[in-house]
């Protein structure tokens, strides 16, 4: 018993990078600004947390640049619960990736719902040990940002607008893509990796397995426990609640309904039951209505 | 053979896809009534807050206690570990205290320090079984009917079985190594003798 446990204990290895979020899958994932949100989340029966200084509505509604939270709101929900705390950092800022692993947060989200600060590139997440979970539009996108080492994925759905419609374009290119590259046949995979502008390695991954090499969530615009099953039926192996929960007149109920709505995702009996009275929804947005410049989704690439 | 593998949240599929590659009957357990005629049951890993939540709200808490008091064999890896413990701390919600252990949750701390180690498991032979810890728990204190199966070179115990109970502060179902569960198929099966009689 000389050798110390230190000695053969390696962390920040892909497989607890992955692993973290494997044991995500099946849960909601809830926005959350301050550590009495964070309880009412967990109680609930969150999986996790995200915690942020606004939720995308704010963000939305109040526009200018958006950053990292504060860290003393992210210690102070990290302090409130025992579930997993994620934050989210702007695409390509390394460095709120940096202070937010030296914080201890458990997931970082390189989000479009803040203000990138980068144009061109995504943080390289291999370099760091704290997992990433990066949104995406479709297949091409998901496997550009495994490539720079995101151990989970989104969709981005159109954050802040309790409108699930962006949310199911996604995740639909996403499936679309994983079917179409598992029934093409081997000497076109160079021509669609070209295509999707993903790496070859992965594209070939997928076509082999018949899966992502990652978990992959819904996010952006659920609001709903009918929007959570949708997107679970659709393939998400869980779901990211932003606004669409402490914008609601009643978060306690309506965050516990769409806990168990996606559990039980394919049991319509238990999806109706679950969504009586649950008081109003957050108001929502159509995306039509939103001038182009203010959509969120199109940051990154 | 039937094997059920709660499914109220977390790693579920995993575990499903290694009783498959072992050519074992297993099923999703979301509600009581799917309870029925199984021959062991496994709680995976996952967020024990949210799993344990959906448990008692689909009324799964009762029917799996009852049944691991009547003997079905059970296996609990991480999540699972710390919901088939008597005793938990920082959980707020009671555990099923089918096993006779304590059980600190996230006792490595957090995501930060989640590791990879080699294990010694005797139970499973020479070769050891590559443990992959996710904010993982650990035994704190094991009564004298517990076989610990595995330690952590400091000694923490990591594995435990009592009777056809077993439980891993780890994560087999996310390996390639199926040792373990075939351990606890056989455990089901009756090839393995209750430990320590």
């Amino acid at each position: 018993m000389e050798q110390s446990e230190e000695e053969e204990m390696e962390t920040g290895t892909w497989k607890v990078k992955a692993g973290l979020a494997q044991m995500l899958k099946g849960g909601v994932i809830m926005d959350v600004i301050n550590a009495e949100q964070a309880k009412i989340a967990q109680e609930a029966g969150a999986c996790a947390v995200m915690a942020l200084e606004r939720v995308p509505a704010d963000i939305r509604a109040d526009g200018g640049v958006a950053r990292m939270a504060d860290p003393t709101i992210i210690e102070a929900i990290m302090k409130a619960v025992s579930i997993p705390v994620m934050a989210k950092c702007r695409i390509g800022h390394f460095v709120e990736a940096q202070a937010l692993q030296a914080l201890g947060v458990d997931f970082i989200d390189e989000s479009e719902v803040l203000t990138p600060a980068d144009e061109s590139h995504h943080i390289w997440k291999h370099d760091f040990k704290v997992p990433f979970v990066c949104g995406c539009r479709d297949l091409g996108e998901a496997l550009r940002r495994i490539g720079e080492g995101a151990a989970m994925i989104r969709t981005k759905g159109e954050a802040g607008t309790g409108n699930i419609v962006e949310a199911v374009r996604h995740m639909r290119a996403v499936m679309d893509g994983i079917h179409k590259l598992a029934n093409t046949s081997q000497d076109e995979l160079m021509a669609l990796a070209k295509e999707m502008g993903a790496p070859f390695e992965l594209v070939a991954e997928i076509h082999k397995a018949g899966i992502l090499p990652v978990v992959n969530f819904a996010a952006g615009g659920v609001a709903t426990p009918a929007d959570a099953a949708l997107m679970m039926q659709l393939g998400a192996e869980g779901v990211f609640v932003g606004s669409g929960i402490f914008k609601s007149s009643n978060p306690e109920v309506r965050a516990r309904a769409i806990v168990k709505a996606t559990t039980h995702f394919q049991d319509p009996e238990i999806i109706a039951e679950v969504s009586k009275n649950l008081g109003e929804a957050m108001s929502g947005l159509d995306i039509k209505q939103i001038p182009t410049e203010e959509l969120l989704a199109p940051r990154g690439w | 053979m039937k094997i059920g593998v709660l499914a109220s949240q977390g790693a579920f599929a995993e575990h499903i896809a290694i009783l498959h590659q072992l050519k074992v009957e297993a099923l999703p357990i979301r509600l009581p009534r799917e309870l029925n005629g199984l021959d062991g049951i496994i709680i995976p890993g996952g967020e024990s807050s949210s799993i344990s939540k959906l448990m008692l709200d689909y009324h799964l808490m009762n029917e799996v206690r009852n049944l691991a008091e009547d003997g079905l064999p059970i296996l609990g890896t991480c999540a699972g570990m710390v919901l088939l413990a008597s005793k938990v701390s920082d959980l707020d919600i009671e555990p099923l205290g089918a096993m006779d252990i304590t059980v600190r949750r996230n006792a490595f701390g957090r995501q930060i320090d989640s590791f990879e180690a080699e294990l010694s498991m005797p139970v499973l032979g020479e070769k050891p079984f590559p443990g992959i810890f996710i904010r993982a728990p650990l035994i704190e204190q094991a009564n004298s009917e517990v076989e610990i199966l595995a330690r952590l070179n400091g000694g923490t115990a990591v594995a435990a079985r009592q009777g056809k109970l077993l439980a891993s502060a780890f994560h087999p179902e996310l390996t390639d190594d199926l040792r373990f569960h075939q351990y606890f198929i056989d455990i089901v099966t009756g090839n393995r003798k209750v430990g320590l009689e």
